[in-house]
């Protein structure tokens, strides 16, 4: 046959043991292929790792460079507890977005693994991070190793100024905000090493002044008495927690404030990733199958090569059911790559149905229609838009609604005509970051009172707020200075006062 | 272009930083597990790491999160039997169909207890620290071999720190000696011919001018011997040898009477423990034994000398009765090192007192190498004490220390390393 003729002729090595020179070759293979695809990707650097520096930058949150927190150590302990006892293989690969793209294989991997990794991370992920819109809006791919390492410095040296523990409450307090010190509108400005430099000391000087505001007691007269016509600190409700902060919080050093800063900054570098997780995941594993399988027609890989990657890639977009042991909600590799395959099928040979759920692009080039998907969307408006009918019968998806004012739970959509539509709602509402987490904005500052801070919560679906908010209310109040206050305004409109934490002396440690 | 970088040589340990912070944190947590590890470990038990598991509710990072109720609405997969309109029972809370992603890992596991590996260093930082060693006797004792460096006559090479300068200067000189002999023997006699010379011919003669010429050349020649030269250079040599280590035996002698709670063993195992580890770098070989005793005593392996509870009065020298037995049958002097620790609470029968110091004074002191007494009590010294208390001047491989807290302990070992480490 003539495949096996080319076959012996430049067929790639295949055996277990991985070399410099076979992942190169491999990763030639794997760009050219890529190239032909037109994936636009940053210039990939693969680096060699061994098991514990994974789990080093695993227990940083992936990054080459962070700062030092005692929550990493305990993020490490657990991943190493979880490595020894093999309960959990690592990764298999962690990938950066920067420029040039860093991804890192693992030592112990093998050969096959890495010529995997490498097709998912350096030229999937990556291509993910290059062109969709929320990482080009949100991150900066050229800078952040730069200011991880401005951050870095510019916090041991705090430690050894102001001393370590003192910092570390300080980190407690703002990572205990760091889901709320984003922000989900504005768009932020460009990073950069010189200039975060350049400007910091004006910074810091300028807000110093700006404080000043708050402590102003002569009284301004056209003020009239009487709570309804005061008007309120800030103007609008600030979504940002900890931007408030840094800015208005009255007792904060200029130091604390520049902390609250980089907490807010690495905060923000990662708002992307929590909300493009399954087109992400999804999109490197609809890569790294594309990228190899089309190698294979080539020739260029052995089948004992092809089996093993086919093992792992089908445990990765493995979904297991409701009612199995090992169900934990909707494997987000499973749905991206299922979603994925299925643009590029309805592209290639739609239906009927497809071509009355999907008339835009039912037929058109696939390639076009994926990049355009991959460039636009985030998780929410991504199932929104794309998921199809027969992604949903595939998957059996399902959906239930727990009210708890009802004595039992209702199955509200199933896979049917009725209910593609619904379940595709409920789907996307769930990547929905604004409400899976509670939303909560700075409400108010009583300037001429006691500098109390008021939040507001604004309830969703009658969802309370849970177990944690004492602790995370008194980490508000370290860092504001005074009491703060946390509201929930009911759907009817009413407002409850949730939590008072006051601080007693100040400076000290906030009690309830 | 594309880069493949090996970083597998790079820095390790990136972490270490992040992981003495997290101990840091948790001090209070990591130190009450550890006196809970300690209870259930044997007193020989002390070159392992330890597995420590602290609640994670302790070590948990709030955040803003959405609790339990309101209204859910969420899609699962791999429908097998439900129909739009279904309506199905309730779930026990916490399991069955459960609930999507964000919600399980914030519910399901909040009771777990978070474990992790403390290695044998930080492990006995732990323990000592309860104890109040100093830090040079503490590094000491978490030393598992002890070598000692001794002298070993001179070497040809070796750092240039070490240089024995008489050595090498001694060695130079006869060197320059030996190499410089023909010259000089041959100086001399021109010399001798030079000084013939001018009284036979006069100062300026042409023969005196070509021997002086002759002498400058020989001069020459010794000066251009070198002074010294890298071959004369002698080292102080350095060998390590392990430290001559014997056999020693310890004793533990612990009032098990009803009286004796559980904590007051807690501290005496404490105290055992720590004369085991210092016994431990000493001694290559360690015999331990336990003997037990309320009005009897009895030898009895360490389980049973922890763990069982007695009730009863107290007849102390019973136990010292059995001391000296087992050392006369099977530790003939000499070969052992006999130290003991005894542990009690100081409650004995009042006729007792007086034996027991009798039998230390003269049938269990002199074979050993050290005892120590320790008292458990919070009150006031019991008879016991004052009788023990005569033997202080008497003898000096005796020591005694009242106990209230394990820090208390540490009095103790002073004195025996004082002894050993001067």
């Amino acid at each position: 046959m003539k495949r096996a003729a080319v076959k012996k002729l430049k067929e790639l090595p295949a055996t277990s043991e991985w070399t410099f020179e076979a992942i190169d070759t491999y990763h030639t293979e794997i760009a050219r292929v890529a190239g032909e695809f037109g994936l636009d990707v940053y210039p990939p650097q693969i680096e060699l790792i061994t098991a514990e520096q994974m789990m080093d930058a695993y227990a940083s949150v992936g990054m080459p460079v962070n700062y030092h927190h005692w929550s990493f150590g305990k993020h490490f302990l657990t991943t190493e507890k979880g490595y020894r006892r093999g309960q959990m293989g690592l990764a298999y690969e962690i990938v950066i977005n920067s420029n040039p793209c860093i991804a890192y294989l693992m030592e112990e991997n093998t050969l096959t693994m890495q010529a995997l990794v490498i097709a998912h991370a350096a030229y999937g992920h990556n291509s993910f991070f290059k062109g969709n819109y929320l990482f080009r809006t949100w991150t900066n791919a050229d800078a952040i190793v730069d200011y991880l390492i401005f951050a870095r410095h510019y916090i041991a040296e705090c430690e050894e100024r102001h001393g370590e523990e003192e910092v570390e409450l300080l980190l407690d307090s703002c990572h205990a905000l760091m889901n709320l010190g984003v922000d989900r509108y504005k768009r932020p400005p460009k990073l950069s090493l010189a200039k975060e430099k350049l400007r910091q000391s004006e910074r810091t000087e300028y807000l110093q002044s700006q404080v000043n505001e708050l402590w102003r007691t002569l009284p301004v007269h056209e003020a009239k008495p009487g709570r309804a016509s005061r008007p309120r600190f800030p103007p609008e409700p600030e979504e940002n927690l900890l931007y408030f902060v840094e800015k208005h919080a009255p007792l904060l050093e200029p130091w604390q404030r520049e902390i609250v800063r980089i907490v807010r900054k690495i905060a923000q570098y990662f708002f992307p990733q929590r909300q493009t997780q399954v087109m992400n995941e999804g999109w490197a594993c609809f890569w790294h199958y594309t990228l190899l399988n089309r190698l294979y027609d080539e020739g260029l890989l052995a089948d004992s090569f092809m089996l093993e990657f086919l093992q792992s890639h089908t445990n990765v977009v493995y979904q297991p059911a409701y009612n199995e042991r090992w169900y934990n909600g909707i494997n987000p590799y499973a749905l991206g790559f299922m979603m994925w395959q299925d643009i590029r099928r309805i592209c290639e040979s739609p239906t009927e149905e497809d071509r009355a759920w999907f008339p835009d692009i039912a037929g058109s080039d696939w390639r076009e229609t994926l990049d355009f998907a991959m460039k636009n969307f985030k998780d929410e408006s991504f199932v929104a838009q794309y998921l199809s009918p027969k992604v949903i019968r595939d998957l059996r998806l399902f959906a239930i609604l727990d009210d708890e004012h009802e004595s039992k739970l209702k199955v509200s959509a199933i896979h049917d005509e009725r209910g593609y539509r619904r379940v595709r709602e409920i789907l996307s509402d769930q990547y929905n970051l604004g409400s899976r987490e509670p939303n909560i904005q700075v409400w108010n500052v009583d300037l001429r009172g006691d500098r109390s801070l008021t939040l507001r919560h604004q309830e969703y679906r009658r969802r309370p707020l849970g177990g944690t908010i004492d602790e995370v209310m008194k980490h508000m109040a370290r860092l504001w200075g005074f009491t703060v206050r946390l509201e929930t305004q009911h759907e009817d409109g009413s407002i409850e006062l949730v939590q008072e934490t006051r601080i007693e002396k100040r400076r000290g440690h906030p009690d309830n | 272009m594309t880069r493949i970088i090996d970083r597998r040589f790079d820095s390790k340990k990136k972490s270490a930083v992040n992981r003495q912070r997290f101990m840091r944190r948790f001090k209070q947590q990591i130190r009450r597990a550890v006196s809970d590890a300690i209870q259930d470990r044997s007193i020989r038990d002390l070159d392992n790491g330890e597995q420590i598991s602290i609640p994670s509710k302790d070590l948990s990072e709030p955040q803003f999160q959405h609790g339990r109720g309101g209204v859910w609405e969420q899609v699962f997969s791999g429908n097998d039997q439900f129909s739009s309109g279904d309506l199905i029972n309730r779930p026990p809370a916490g399991g069955g169909g459960g609930r999507g992603q964000g919600k399980a890992s914030n519910e399901g596991e909040g009771e777990d207890d978070f474990v992790f590996h403390l290695s044998r260093e930080e492990f006995l930082d732990i323990f000592f620290d309860d104890l109040a060693l100093p830090n040079l006797i503490r590094t000491q004792l978490a030393k598992i071999t002890d070598y000692k460096t001794q002298r070993a006559g001179f070497t040809a090479d070796g750092s240039p720190a070490n240089i024995n300068i008489i050595r090498s200067m001694r060695g130079a000189l006869g060197r320059r000696l030996a190499l410089g002999s023909p010259f000089t023997t041959r100086l001399r006699e021109l010399q001798k011919e030079l000084d013939a010379v001018i009284e036979a011919c006069g100062e300026d003669s042409p023969e005196a001018i070509a021997l002086r010429e002759e002498i400058a050349r020989v001069r020459a020649k010794i000066e251009a011997i070198p002074f010294i030269d890298s071959f004369d250079l002698r080292y102080n040599n350095r060998i390590k040898v392990p430290k001559p280590t014997t056999q020693a035996v310890m004793f533990c002698v612990m009032d098990v009477s009803g009286s004796m709670d559980e904590e007051k063993k807690a501290t005496a195992k404490r105290f055992f423990m720590l004369l085991y580890l210092f016994l431990n770098r000493t001694y290559e070989h360690i015999e331990v034994v336990f003997i037990r005793h309320h009005t009897i005593a009895k030898e009895v392996d360490e389980d049973e000398f922890f763990h069982s509870r007695e009730s009863g009065g107290t007849v102390v020298s019973s136990a010292l009765k059995l001391m000296h037995e087992v050392i006369a049958s099977r530790y003939a002097r000499g070969n052992w090192n006999i130290y003991g620790a005894q542990a009690s609470d100081g409650d004995n029968w009042d006729n007792d007192s007086p034996i027991c110091r009798e039998l230390l004074d003269t049938q269990i002191l002199p074979y050993c190498q050290y005892f120590a007494y320790i008292e458990i009590t919070p009150g006031e010294p019991q008879n016991l004490w004052r009788e023990y208390e005569k033997l202080m001047g008497a003898h000096k491989n005796f020591a005694m220390q009242r106990i209230e807290a394990p820090a208390d302990i540490y009095p103790v070992f002073r004195e025996l390393f004082k002894k050993t480490l001067a």
